[in-house]
């Protein structure tokens, strides 16, 4: 599970900077997107894969880490995803009103010469 | 302190009078202002009561929301944290009175919606990354500052700031995700993101974790550089800063610091000297780097044809020097960077305002490095001459006895050649250029003609905002002595970080006054 999960990382990176690279303002908003669920799955990784423990401790086995899913990582990538979906829609109504304005979708405003 | 919330104050106050300020701004926008002004000097206020609780060389530790530390976040006010907020306040005064200025287009604040919400909101994110001790809260306090300054940098609309955001935004976003990879690889090591714990236990690892943790450690480098403007990611640098309106731009001045105050938190706290396998992890790239940043800031300014250019390039520079003296990492280097980052924040901010109500003036020259009628000559000539001194390193003022600190700090360590010589030949580069700027805009140029000069009358609060930041730097030259003892007992403290780890880890939960289970109880 860990290779499967490190692969999706990796593609889900790889594509990200790709379309970063672009240099159109809807490629880099996607590719920034894209980004964002690469380190959020990379966070979540970050805790161990763990199938069917609860985050919680409730006393019923030792509370040790073989026996709990970390909750800390869960809510580190809930903060993550809230931050980058607010920063993805801010990003949106920049490169929308720089479409209006600079009739061009290019990240500089212009086409390259 | 005899009330243990005061550090808690400079986040929660600029949050609250932000808050306000949405409220308050469409029905009554002078109140918003009014309140945004008054909150910014009681943060002045707060800070110098904070740096005179934290002066004695005590590391106070703030428990937020009564969890011990490593469980909960922590904030922790060191001298560090303390001169930061200050200077933070300081330069917010200058820019939030500045911001009521603007002459005949009408004053910054007024050119759109939230003005004063975002300053207030910008600053509680500054604030909250000088005070946090822990990794994530470091990141959220990121994007707390991060979202504010794009909203900053958009107030007033038009193409080249449209142009300029796209930048800033998308390589902040990438930097943020890449801060994430870096903060999700440490807990992954470390299993904690606490500063203080992190440094406990990144010192304990074994050497099959050497290569993740420094590549970790490399990656917040890198992010902290990205604020910073360290060489190969400054290049949004000048655009942003250019693009900017005068307020904003001088209230910029303080946030690349932060990426500076971040390089020297966690390459004396966490990666230091005694770091076990990621011992001195930048030592390598730092200074070379950063030499090569101030090689190309000072060619930036010799290239400059626009005053806010030469001044953004002029930032990035200082920046350079901070972060040579920081990765060069003795004692002395680090109070002499601490001495040149309060001049060098406050005359970077100055000249930012300097410029703006110049090139206010100057009809459609505005800051073209051209001879243009222009009124005041006189006096902008001897402020320009002043600023211009204290940004290039030229005695008698403050940026020339940091530098000074930091040539005579290097001279027994191995880099001291390439040092001298990336500090000196930058600093005539950057002389030149300004000279060149001071002689072009100032002596070549014609008095203005009656109805331009009246026209051009600088604001009596634009006035007022220059002066302030010119007294400020007046007071750190008048009182070197003092601030560099000052700075040195700061960097020995920096160093020191046992007495860190032991404030934050040994701080204690306040004890209930009252538990609500108890209290139920009884009927």
């Amino acid at each position: 599970m860990e290779l499967m999960v490190a692969i999706f990382v990796g593609v889900l990176t790889g594509t990200g900077i790709y379309l970063m690279l672009r240099a159109r303002t809807f490629d880099l908003v996607l590719g920034l997107t894209l980004l964002s669920y690469a380190v959020n799955l990379l966070i979540f990784v970050m805790g161990r894969l763990t199938v069917g423990r609860p985050p919680i401790l409730d006393g019923s086995q030792a509370p040790v880490l073989a026996n709990y899913a970390d909750p800390l990582p869960q809510a580190l990538v809930l903060t993550a995803i809230v931050i980058s979906f607010a920063m993805t829609a801010l990003l949106l109504v920049i490169a929308l009103v720089a479409r209006a304005e600079t009739d061009s979708d290019h990240v500089d405003g212009e086409e390259p010469r | 302190m005899n009330w243990p919330h005061w550090i808690v104050v400079p986040v929660v106050l600029p949050l609250l009078a932000g808050a306000a300020c949405l409220l308050f701004e469409r029905r009554a926008a002078n109140v918003a202002r009014a309140l945004s002004i008054g909150t910014t000097f009681v943060l002045l206020g707060v800070a110098l009561h904070l740096a005179s609780a934290a002066a004695s060389g005590s590391v106070h530790a703030y428990l937020l929301g009564n969890w011990k530390a490593p469980f909960g976040i922590a904030l922790a006010l060191d001298r560090l944290s303390a001169l930061m907020l200050v200077l933070t306040a300081v330069v917010a005064i200058a820019s939030v009175l500045y911001a009521r200025g603007g002459g005949a287009r009408g004053a910054h604040d007024a050119q759109g919606l939230h003005y004063h919400a975002l300053f207030q909101f910008q600053l509680m994110g500054l604030n909250g990354a000088f005070l946090t001790a822990d990794l994530f809260n470091l990141f959220v306090f990121f994007e707390v500052l991060l979202i504010a300054s794009y909203g900053l940098l958009l107030h007033g609309g038009g193409a080249a700031r449209l142009k300029a955001a796209i930048h800033y935004v998308g390589f902040n976003l990438a930097g943020s995700a890449l801060f994430l990879v870096a903060v999700a690889l440490l807990y992954g090591i470390t299993g904690t993101l606490n500063m203080a714990d992190l440094a406990q236990r990144v010192a304990a690892l074994g050497p099959e974790q050497a290569a993740l943790v420094r590549a970790a450690a490399l990656l917040l480098i890198v992010v902290f550089g990205v604020k910073a403007a360290l060489l190969p990611l400054y290049f949004w640098l000048p655009d942003t800063y250019r693009a900017a309106s005068a307020p904003v731009a001088a209230l910029f001045a303080i946030m690349t610091k932060v990426g500076v105050y971040c390089v020297a938190r966690v390459t004396t706290l966490i990666f230091g000297d005694d770091a076990g396998v990621a011992v001195d992890v930048a030592d390598p790239w730092l200074p070379w780097l950063a030499i090569g940043t101030l090689a190309l800031a000072a060619l930036g300014t010799l290239a400059a044809v626009r005053l806010r250019t030469l001044v953004s390039y002029l930032v990035i520079a200082s920046a350079g020097t901070l972060l040579l003296a920081i990765g060069l990492g003795s004692a002395a280097t680090l109070s002499a960077a601490l001495f040149y980052l309060v001049n060098s924040t406050l005359v970077a901010a100055a000249l930012f305002l300097l410029v703006d109500s110049i090139a206010s003036g100057r009809g459609e020259a505005d800051d073209a490095m051209i001879p243009a009628p222009l009124a005041y000559r006189a006096a902008y000539g001897v402020l320009f001459f002043v600023f211009a001194l204290e940004a290039a390193g030229l005695p008698p003022m403050g940026g020339f006895i940091g530098k000074a600190l930091l040539l005579r700090a290097t001279t027994d360590l191995p880099l001291m050649a390439a040092t001298w010589a990336a500090l000196l030949l930058s600093g005539l580069g950057m002389m030149i250029a300004v000279a060149r700027a001071g002689s072009t805009v100032f002596w070549k140029a014609a008095d203005a003609n009656r109805a331009q000069t009246a026209a051009a009358r600088p604001a009596r609060i634009e006035r007022l905002a220059i002066g302030w930041l010119t007294v400020a730097m007046l007071l750190v030259v008048l009182n070197a002595g003092p601030m560099t003892r000052y700075a040195e007992s700061t960097a020995a403290q920096l160093l020191d970080r046992r007495a860190y780890v032991d404030a934050v880890l040994g701080a204690q939960p306040v004890p209930p006054a009252w538990t609500p289970r108890e209290g139920m109880k009884k009927p």
